[in-house]
């Protein structure tokens, strides 16, 4: 881009006058200025997590239950853990709904019928998640009791639009010649989605089911009351569970100091969790081990 | 020689996949072809129908609060589940104050980091400083509440809020006790949270201004800065209101990191010191513990306001967008 100057190059044309040049440097330094506010933010926010996070973590905290209230030590296994049940419960209830409707709009998906799921989706998409909470309560929760399943299905209704629609543009990428020439093989028209289309797709696929996986990994509101949070381990699907985003907001919200810094601690296991998840997986779709790039 | 045969042919390759199938299929994938688009078409289906069931779960949930309180259920300022009496007004009001002072805070912002990336920022540096926004967009928000609840609150009670109360306490906007916890923490919070959607789509909308729009200002002898406001901005601006827009959609329906710095109180207090509570927050904090079938379905009558709103302004802000990158493949960058 050329960098405007006061001179003017071209004979007979007056010079930038002194106003606006000054008004050019003056908006160049906001702009800086706005850059600097919203980066003070992140590293205020980064740096205090890991900060508090790494005094407060220990072996305790990654392997024992909660002590009762007033007792030092104790962690949050069975959190973690918990939170690990209900996000495999969540991905393998979203993940194939939201790519065999990702896929179903891309490949059948110009009709009338196509533009309305579309529509939909995005729509979904902008759902508070404390609503979605309730509608779960309401469908899985109220007459039966608190459980992990719920909170799964909660989080799985999040995952879905977003899946849904970057599988869709991921496949719209792939280029139509692709399936003309595997239907011109014989190929029938399952196998060409499924191993032409899809394949080729992949690692834009995978990375907006890890984008829908990180954006529900710390959703706390929604599992408030699906899930519960429970004091001891627990395996079960229809048992209340404990999810490490709801047991850093309990005891976020305690008086014990104790407590805080397990907060701290479970904080920093949980944003360890979702960046190294997402960077895995980028790191291993740019490498080619899930097919084709 | 161009005869009908070659128009023929040119009609098929043009022809989506879809439609050319049929005639290419071969002997034993009938069947399963079949099979496949209805499942395709289920996953679809399940897609609607989650939305159906949403709405009348809603609906359904909060028709004993609706028959009990009608219209004067968002006009009543009384929230008492002792005596049966709900009003939403408190919430209504809480949700709106700190969504718009997350909007005054954030849309500045955002629109000068989104200016900065796209038009005055060197080549290699915006990868990386659009990566840095985006990030804030992947901490959870558990650990915005935290945060706010150990660095943020301490700082607005003890250094922020009394320097407020002594420069702008004759607006009555900056008054009382400085507690830290309330509306304008609340505000704060949500600012942060909601700079990285309003900045990378301004920066999507900015990217679609056509180049030589910009060499044209240029060529008429404007500075960067002219060249921005009258070439980029004034053409983006729809584009950019949609960005806002869904910014504030998001605002509205945030929840955790809210409920713990905004103090939990409903009232409606003319200072922004004052202690708030939201539509997401009442659900948050007394939706389990509801008793009472009335008082259960009053919370749920808030879902579905709370639902309503983020609907009509997430479409407003999509059709926003949409009419500026139409045409264009519109992709969110990750």
């Amino acid at each position: 881009m050329p960098e405007p100057n006061g001179r003017s190059s071209v004979p007979g044309v007056p010079p930038i006058s002194w106003r606006r040049r000054v008004t050019d440097h003056v908006m160049t330094g906001v702009a800086v200025l706005t850059v600097v506010l919203v980066l003070v933010p992140l590293v205020a926010i980064f740096g205090y997590l890991i900060y508090r996070g790494v005094g407060s973590i220990n072996w305790a905290f990654l392997t024992q239950t909660p002590k009762p209230v007033g007792e030092l030590g104790g962690g949050m296994a069975n959190a973690i853990v918990g939170s690990a049940l209900i996000l495999g419960v969540a991905s393998l209830i979203g993940v194939p709904f939201g790519v065999g409707a990702g896929i179903y709009l891309a490949e059948f998906g110009r009709n009338r019928f196509g533009a309305a799921i579309r529509f939909t989706a995005d729509v979904l998409n902008g759902v508070p998640s404390i609503v979605i909470g309730i509608v779960a309560w309401a469908i899985l929760v109220r007459g039966r009791g608190f459980s992990a399943l719920a909170g799964g299905v909660a989080l799985a209704i999040m995952m879905v639009p977003t899946i849904t629609r970057t599988t869709e543009e991921m496949l719209l990428l792939v280029p139509q010649a692709l399936r003309e020439a595997a239907y011109g093989l014989g190929i029938p028209r399952w196998r060409t989605t499924l191993s032409i289309t899809l394949r080729t797709a992949t690692s834009g696929v995978i990375t907006g089911i890890m984008l829908a996986f990180a954006r529900i990994a710390g959703e706390t509101a929604p599992l408030l009351f699906t899930t519960l949070g429970n004091q001891f381990w627990n395996l079960h699907l229809n048992q209340p569970t404990a999810a490490l985003p709801l047991q850093i907001y309990t005891y976020a919200n305690s008086p014990y100091d104790d407590w805080h810094r397990q907060a701290w601690a479970g904080a920093f296991v949980l944003i360890i969790l979702i960046v190294s998840s997402v960077a895995a997986v980028r790191y291993a779709v740019r490498r080619g081990t899930f097919g084709a790039a | 020689m161009p005869g009908p045969q070659a128009v023929e042919d040119s009609k098929v390759t043009s022809v989506p996949a879809h439609r050319a199938a049929p005639l290419l299929r071969t002997s034993g994938g009938e069947v399963p072809d079949r099979i496949f688009k209805s499942a395709l078409t289920a996953c679809g289906l399940a897609v609607l129908g989650v939305l159906v069931l949403i709405v009348y779960e809603l609906v359904s949930g909060s028709a004993l609060s609706w028959h009990a309180f009608g219209f004067k259920f968002f006009g009543g300022s009384d929230w008492d589940p002792v005596n049966v009496l709900f009003g939403a007004l408190p919430f209504i009001f809480g949700t709106l104050v700190s969504s718009l002072l997350a909007l005054l805070i954030a849309v500045p912002l955002s629109v000068g980091v989104a200016v900065f990336t796209t038009e005055m920022c060197p080549k290699p540096l915006r990868g990386p400083l659009s990566f840095f926004v985006e990030l804030l967009a992947a901490i959870p928000s558990v650990i915005y509440g935290l945060w706010a609840m150990f660095v943020l609150i301490p700082l607005l009670s003890g250094y922020v809020e009394p320097f407020l109360a002594k420069t702008l306490g004759w607006t009555r906007m900056f008054e009382g006790p400085p507690l830290g916890v309330g509306i304008l923490a609340a505000g704060i919070i949500l600012a942060i949270m909601i700079i990285p959607i309003i900045s990378s789509i301004t920066r999507e909308v900015l990217m679609v201004v056509p180049q030589n729009q910009r060499e044209g200002v240029l060529a008429l002898g404007a500075t960067r800065w002219e060249m921005i406001r009258v070439g980029v901005l004034r053409n983006a601006r729809a584009g950019i209101l949609g960005g806002i827009i869904l910014g504030l959609g998001r605002a509205l329906g945030e929840t955790i990191a809210v409920t713990m710095v905004i103090g939990n109180t409903p009232q409606i207090a003319k200072s922004l010191f004052a202690p708030g509570y939201t539509m997401a927050s009442v659900l948050a904090n007394e939706f389990s513990e509801a008793t009472g079938d009335v008082y259960l379905s009053a919370l749920v009558e808030i879902g579905l306001a709370l639902f309503l709103v983020t609907i009509i302004v997430n479409a407003l802000a999509q059709l926003l967008v949409w009419t500026v990158t139409r045409g264009q493949p519109a992709r969110g960058h990750a």
